[in-house]
């Protein structure tokens, strides 16, 4: 497979803030790839490096081979669903639809049967006419994408846009977008703040922190093994254990961390290799299918824990101040390098 | 902010009267015009009015001074607002989103011929005249016209801009329109209406004007001058109130046309006079 | 996906020159916004700081009081003048009318900008709007014209003093010294009435939008705490709509200071800084002197702007 997007050592810099700070990556064609961090991490910074809309202040960036640098973003094949969704209010939404077709002079008839196709694929063929703020949020979101698709581009930039519709929608969507990535088999570059969108729907995620990139990986790869607290952190919920807290914990100096869910509230240590931990249960969060455990553990260390609700569940025999016992196996410890 | 849960239901009824009296005195002079137009007496201005008749207004259309001056002051307003139009757009289109060096002066210099008293302009203009030489007339009157008058085009357009998302102009290029497509298909549509007020209280300004005209207009005689000559030696007490009520009119309508054009956008359409 | 497995349409570059320099626009924004800015700084400069320029480098000149020219020898004497006796009168003359105007018009502006802010609701919010916005865009030189014929004898207000029977409170208004004079339109009376009236707009829109600003909580809180209406008002809403009465003042000094046309319409005959200016370059020539007294508008204005400014009076504009 080709390589469709390659940053090489890539900056830019705004009034002396190095919004992205020399990042290399690259992007496979038929990836979905998403650029996952907190605002300000440089994502979407790096999406409109991607664009054009930003030019690079030091560094070079390739789109299938070719240097990107002054090629405006009316000559590339690239095209971006914005988080505003940035529909024409003037146009309706046919038009919008086949506006990519109209300024590359392409003849009414097509432009209108394209448009029209593009609507149906994305489950809006009765609305051509209407303007775009008679339309829900959800829609709208459809239509951005229907217009940013009529030009086939070989990337789809899509900048968090999900990020305006409710739980449900969101959810609904995510499947939806994953499936027609699939089924168009182009690149999709997904820029999200949200770790849960990322995992569901990515082959590949590159977390962003204060303009660097922590770690470059596989959903699974970040959550089981991630590189950095940094990572361990904002992916999920983790209980980091630095070099102090690992020694009074395991008896051993490097860092390490482990999922809350890998985490048993026992009666007695068990026989096994596990790692036992003693201390007082602090809070009880009733979250329904699960409960999230506060426990101090050696030196004040806060550990969360979370286990499954059932019959047997410990929030119905625990108060908040009562002593526990905390059991992991050993390998479902994280070792980490920083 | 400001909630509709109503928690001051009802005015105190002397603020009532203050405001609503305020009102009536601002509007009072604007009626006594629209009254005396109308008057049959010819060479004074006394009350209660003796009579109403329409004989003045026909008198008016037939006096060919009064058009030359009606068609002098269209014309100039009309040239003023083009060039005010393009030079107004030009300056909010480069102004807003870009910061440099100089921008605020930039933007100073625009306000400037409004923010100083009238007298000034009209003086420094009248004298840069003389000194290179150029006699008073149309031009002169239009360029000075169309100084003041950017800034009306500028605010009004500057407004629009700073309300329209700018994810709509990188849209448009990301989906393939270059700089030229994206104005006539996306930037301008969605500053038509800023436009289109701006231009009508450009106009209204230059039709109106008197301070700076006095200085550049020489022996052209545009409507508001027209007026201010029968002011100040009065001879046809009756057709000058026609007149004014003309201007009067043509003032205002603007108002109306540039208060619907840029309602539910905030524009504050008269920020400029 | 079969509409997605359609030919894909033309990339091809748009051609010709415009789509070029399109694209050099793109590539150069400099470019593009010294494109953009050069015809209106061009305009501005050669036409209007030109003009300006040229003014204050005339204030300079020499004005040959018996052959009536101007030569460009530099000389100060045209400022030195400003502080004649007969020159500090116009002066202050046109500076008290400037304070009297400004105090009158913030005193009226404020329960209309008040009511309109806090109490004009659904179709009243667009009435008030229009209805302040209408009188200050309708033509100036009709507006004074239509107070000379209010003021006029026999007119209007002579008949109204007359129906309620008040015509002995007229003369005696009249009569007063600097207030007063032969009638109502030779009057500082008249003429203070008319620039209170033609300002009055300026003065509004800018107290409304101050207090715009003000929460409705902020009145609630202090009504909570304790507050009769008329405390609320002294100590919440006044010191906070005080730089919208700042700003507005900026106006109706600035406008008053510069006007030449009502003073020559109503009032009685001394000179204001307008007229002044007006006749020394009008019936004399005498340019240079024009030009300096042009300079103390702009002097008054500078020092008011920078006081105002202290008190916070642009964060309201």
């Amino acid at each position: 497979m080709a390589t469709a997007v390659q940053f090489q050592d890539v900056s830019r810099v705004f009034d002396k803030v190095r919004a992205v700070d020399g990042i290399s990556l690259s992007i496979e064609e038929g990836e979905f790839f998403s650029m996952l961090g907190p605002s300000g991490s440089g994502k979407t910074t790096s999406l409109r490096l991607i664009a054009g809309f930003e030019q690079p202040s030091s560094g070079s960036i390739k789109i299938f081979g070719q240097e990107a640098a002054g090629v405006p973003p009316f000559q590339r094949d690239v095209n971006t669903v914005f988080q505003d969704y940035a529909l024409f209010p003037h146009m309706s939404v046919l038009d919008n639809v086949a506006y990519g077709l109209m300024v590359k002079g392409v003849d009414k008839k097509t432009r209108r049967e394209r448009a029209e196709a593009m609507l149906d694929m994305v489950k809006l063929a009765q609305y051509g006419e209407r303007k775009p703020s008679a339309l829900s949020g959800g829609q709208r979101q459809r239509v951005a994408l229907a217009r940013a698709l009529i030009n086939q581009p070989r990337v789809l930039l899509l900048d968090e846009p999900l990020g305006a519709l409710d739980l449900k929608l969101r959810e609904a969507m995510q499947t939806e977008l994953k499936a027609l990535q699939r089924k168009l088999g182009i690149t999709f570059i997904y820029v999200t703040h949200d770790q849960g969108e990322a995992l569901s729907m990515s082959d590949r995620i590159a977390v962003f922190n204060k303009g660097r990139i922590e770690q470059i990986d596989s959903p699974r790869a970040l959550y089981t093994r991630p590189h950095t607290p940094f990572v361990a952190d904002f992916v999920g919920t983790s209980n980091v254990f630095d070099s102090e807290s690992a020694r009074a914990v395991v008896g051993a100096q490097t860092p390490f961390s482990i999922r809350p869910e890998r985490i048993r509230i026992v009666d007695a240590a068990p026989a096994t290799d596990a790692v036992v931990v003693r201390g007082e249960l602090i809070d009880i969060h009733y979250l329904g299918s699960v409960s999230r455990y506060e426990v101090a553990g050696p030196h004040g260390k806060l550990i969360t824990v979370v286990q499954a609700n059932g019959d047997e569940e410990v929030s119905r025999r625990l108060e908040p101040g009562a002593p526990v016992t905390l059991a992991w196996e050993r390998h479902a410890m994280h070792l980490m390098t920083v | 902010m400001r909630s509709d849960h109503a928690l001051h239901d009802k005015a105190p009824r002397w603020l009532k009267w203050l405001a609503f009296g305020g009102l009536g005195f601002l509007h009072f002079p604007i009626l006594v015009i629209f009254l005396y137009a109308f008057n049959v007496e010819e060479s004074a201005y006394s009350f209660p009015l003796k009579g109403f008749t329409l004989r003045w207004i026909h008198e008016t259309f037939a006096r060919p001074d009064v058009l030359s001056a009606i068609w002098l002051s269209v014309k100039i307003a009309s040239l003023a607002t083009l060039v005010a139009l393009a030079l107004g757009t030009m300056a909010a289109a480069a102004l807003y989103r870009r910061h440099f060096l100089g921008k605020e002066a930039i933007t100073l210099m625009l306000i400037l011929p409004i923010a100083l008293p009238g007298i000034i302009t009209g003086i420094a203009l009248l004298s840069a005249f003389r000194l290179a030489d150029v006699p008073p007339s149309f031009w002169t009157i239009a360029i000075g016209h169309a100084t003041f008058c950017v800034v009306v085009v500028y605010n009004n357009v500057i407004a629009r801009f700073r309300r329209t998302s700018y994810s709509l102009i990188e849209a448009s290029m990301d989906l393939g329109a270059d700089g030229f497509q994206t104005f006539r298909y996306v930037v301008l549509p969605q500053i038509a209406t800023a436009l289109l007020a701006g231009g009508i209280l450009a106009f209204a300004l230059s039709f109106d004007e008197i301070i700076v005209t006095t200085f550049t207009a020489g022996t052209e005689v545009t409507l508001p001058i027209w007026l201010l000559n029968q002011l100040t030696r009065p001879r046809d007490v009756p057709i000058t109130n026609v007149v004014a009520m003309i201007v009067m009119l043509i003032t205002m309508v603007p108002i109306f046309a540039a208060y619907s054009l840029t309602r539910g956008t905030e524009d504050v359409a008269g920020s400029g006079k | 996906m079969m509409s997605y497995a359609l030919d894909k349409p033309k990339t091809a570059q748009r051609q010709g020159p415009l789509a070029a320099l399109a694209r050099l626009l793109y590539r150069r924004p400099t470019l593009y916004l010294v494109l953009l800015l050069t015809p209106p700084l061009l305009w501005f400069g050669a036409v209007y700081l030109g003009s300006l320029l040229t003014l204050l480098a005339q204030s300079f000149f020499t004005f040959d009081d018996f052959t009536m020219n101007v030569t460009p020898e530099w000389t100060l004497a045209n400022y030195r003048a400003l502080f004649d006796l007969a020159n500090l009168d116009v002066v202050l003359r046109t500076l008290s009318m400037a304070v009297s105007v400004s105090l009158a018009s913030a005193v009226i502006a404020f329960p209309i900008a008040y009511y309109m802010v806090r109490y004009a609701r659904g179709w009243q919010k667009g009435f008030f709007y229009i209805a302040v916005m209408l009188p200050m865009w309708a033509s100036y030189i009709v507006k004074a014209y239509s107070w000379t014929v209010i003021l006029a004898k026999g007119g209007i207000l002579y008949w109204v003093f007359g129906a309620l029977g008040l015509k002995p409170l007229l003369t005696a208004l009249l009569a007063l010294p600097m207030v007063g004079g032969n009638s109502l339109s030779t009057s500082n009376l008249g003429r203070f009435l008319v620039f209170t009236y033609i300002w009055l707009p300026f003065m509004i829109l800018p107290i409304q939008a101050a207090l715009e600003r003000v929460p409705v909580s902020l009145t609630q809180a202090s009504a909570d705490l304790g507050a009769t209406p008329a405390q609320t008002f002294r100590h919440v809403i006044l010191p906070l709509a005080f730089p919208g009465v700042v700003a507005g003042s900026i106006f109706t000094f600035s406008l008053t200071l510069g006007d030449y046309i009502i003073p020559q319409l109503i009032g009685p005959s001394g000179l204001f800084i307008g007229t002044m200016v007006y006749t020394l370059q009008g019936s004399i020539g005498n340019i240079p002197m024009a030009a300096a007294f042009t300079a103390v508008p702009v002097v008054i204005i500078a020092v008011y702007l920078s006081i105002a400014k202290r008190l916070g009076a642009f964060d309201a504009l």
